[in-house]
């Protein structure tokens, strides 16, 4: 797709960047997130079944833990073993992110494309609704509805894709417009092709990089909030293993075994990081604007 | 003409609170629990209790007259009292209470953002590409990954479990002992707000420097410390006080976990709390201080560019 794009995408080792500019940023970093990305990933899909416990086994003889006995990261306060907590919760702490940023970029895109295509009223009134979705403290909105509601996991989802809405429309919006003064499509223009073909045809595949870029970021933003309502007890439903709530959980046993509060925290800072440094190096890489930061 | 441009700002603020309470009105009409549930507690369920609590609390009045009651009182400056976080305590004295604690909070946070954040980001913006930048740039970008709660919890590991040298929960009484309280809190959310600011200043400062009348100035020969005051300070502060409004916003959502995570009773856990019990007056009253935080913020912003730059000054004329 990348090669359709006006500039064709440079070189990572670009004599003429800048030292210390972020296209010179050590693609090793890149091949470790990715890899990070992808075991992530696997512990999604499989995690309960490759996990050295059943997660809800309770090992009653070592309560609260530090680790040894036959449990690498020690046991939680009811003798859960922490590492299969872990790889069971990864199902949880990412398949609703991973709906969050689909649906985002979905809707949001397709919204970001007609304004930044039809301009006009259309567009003025999408962008003051971006204004005042962005104004907004996003979590606080999140904790109110779904604590009132008492809705759990999946309207938690809900909330999060619709205040994810606005990133998505603001960064296609602006390469839509962008594209659309372009001779390509001018010359679809001439040729009679019906808007809609025209945007998702000629236009969609030329903005792709900055549509996943956007989905990554979303992504991102979206495992933080998910696990932080968790962590205030409002996220994955009580007794399913996940990231935010074992952190929770292990708050209170920080003295006895850190590990229940560490791991998942460093586990979620390790894959939000890894995603943001994919997303940031495919913006630059693959996007004329990145290109040119 | 700015007075006229302030009015219709604040006239369209209170607009929105009263969409905004309205919306929860309805949302909380909508929760499973129904505050006559929490209002019995654990008694028992006798018909007489049952009646007087309907009456006292109007719970059969239809929704809008409900409405229409709470709206009137908060005109009259009353916002009701807690039925379950605080049972029979005044809403506006529980909030007083709460919002000084995270008003406090933010404040500590505020002065170690604008002494060590801001200045390490334009530092970065200055010295693009040194070390220095690679160093704050890395850091920044590891901080914004790193969510509030867990920087919070690994924080309170280190400097409260493993090394002790902060108090771990709690206020403390008196000025030391209250600081040494709200110290790991505010440090945490003080690196949650620095790593956006300073992701912003650096870009600010950077796209200043390469401008034009930059390397003008220092072809004219101007001190180096006259062009990045006069010259570079100004015009990037533009772009930094605007995102300023988006930090302050995010410092409400943070608060939240920090307060969780150290125990400490703000605005932040009075807001789970209600919500969780279903305490609709204390939900209400706690949105509504929380919406109208947000306006004035983005509305302090507003005048802040005024000042700064004559061209929104222009601008904010014509509009007004």
């Amino acid at each position: 797709m990348s090669e359709l794009t006006a500039t064709p995408p440079q070189n990572e080792a670009d004599p003429a960047a800048p030292a210390g500019s972020r296209r010179l940023r050590p693609p090793v970093l890149v091949w470790i997130s990715g890899a990070v990305a992808a075991a992530i990933l696997v512990l999604v899909t499989v995690g309960v079944w490759i996990a050295p416990y059943d997660p809800m086994h309770q090992d009653l003889m070592n309560t609260a833990a530090g680790p040894g006995n036959g449990h690498l990261l020690g046991t939680d306060s009811l003798g859960r073993d922490v590492l299969a907590l872990l790889m069971s919760g990864a199902h949880n702490a990412v398949i609703g992110p991973l709906v969050i940023a689909l649906g985002a970029v979905l809707f949001g895109t397709t919204l970001g494309m007609m304004a930044g295509w039809y301009g006009g009223l259309l567009d003025t009134l999408l962008c003051r609704w971006a204004d005042l979705m962005y104004a907004l403290p996003g979590l606080l909105v999140v904790v109110v509805v779904v604590g009132v509601i008492d809705g759990g996991y999946w309207l938690a989802v809900c909330v999060l894709l619709v205040l994810s809405l606005p990133t998505a429309f603001r960064m296609t919006r602006s390469v839509a417009a962008a594209q659309a003064r372009l001779p390509y499509v001018e010359a679809a223009r001439t040729l009679g092709l019906p808007a809609g073909r025209i945007i998702f045809r000629h236009i969609l595949p030329n903005i792709m990089p900055t549509v996943l870029a956007t989905f990554l970021l979303d992504f991102v933003g979206a495992l933080i909030g998910l696990s932080g309502l968790s962590f205030l007890g409002l996220g994955a439903p009580a007794g399913t293993p996940d990231w935010g709530s074992l952190l929770q959980d292990g708050q209170s046993m920080l003295t006895v075994n850190p590990w229940v509060s560490l791991a998942p925290g460093l586990l979620l800072v390790l894959t939000a990081t890894s995603i943001t440094l994919l997303g940031d190096w495919m913006y630059d890489r693959f996007t004329e604007e990145g290109a040119h930061r | 003409m700015i007075a006229v441009f302030v009015l219709k700002r604040i006239g369209a603020g209170v607009v929105l609170l009263l969409v905004l309470s309205f919306l929860v009105f309805s949302l909380l009409s909508l929760s499973p629990g129904t505050p006559l549930q929490a209002l019995l507690g654990t008694r028992t369920a006798s018909p007489e209790l049952i009646d007087s609590l309907n009456v006292r609390y109007h719970l059969n009045d239809p929704f809008v007259v409900q409405y229409g009651r709470w709206l009137g009182d908060v005109v009259r400056l009353d916002l009701g009292s807690s039925i379950s976080v605080q049972g029979g305590t005044a809403v506006g004295d529980i909030l007083g209470e709460r919002l000084a604690l995270t008003a406090e909070l933010a404040l500590y946070a505020l002065l170690l953002v604008l002494t060590v954040g801001l200045p390490l980001g334009m530092a970065a913006g200055i010295r693009r590409g040194r070390r220095l930048d690679r160093a704050v740039s890395l850091g920044a970008t590891m901080a914004i990954s790193a969510p509030a709660f867990v920087m919070a919890i690994v924080l309170l590991y280190i400097f409260g479990v493993a090394l002790k040298w902060f108090p771990v929960y709690g206020t403390g009484t008196g000025f030391t002992e209250r600081v040494s309280h709200l110290t790991l809190p505010a440090v945490t959310l003080a690196t949650v707000l620095s790593a956006v600011l300073i992701r912003q200043t650096r870009a600010a400062m950077m796209n200043v420097m390469s401008q034009d009348y930059v390397a003008f100035a220092r072809l004219r020969g101007l001190s180096p410390r006259r062009i990045l005051v006069r010259y570079a300070l100004r015009n990037a502060s533009l772009p930094v006080i605007t995102s300023l409004g988006l930090i302050l916003v995010s410092l409400l959502s943070s608060t939240l976990f920090i307060e969780q995570v150290f125990s400490l009773p703000g605005i932040g856990t009075l807001l789970l709390q209600a919500v969780t019990n279903t305490d609709v007056p204390v939900v209400q009253g706690t949105v509504l201080i929380l919406g109208a935080a947000v306006i004035l913020i983005n509305l302090a912003v507003d005048l802040l560019s005024l000042v700064v730059d004559p061209r929104v000054r222009l601008v904010a004329k014509e509009g007004a």
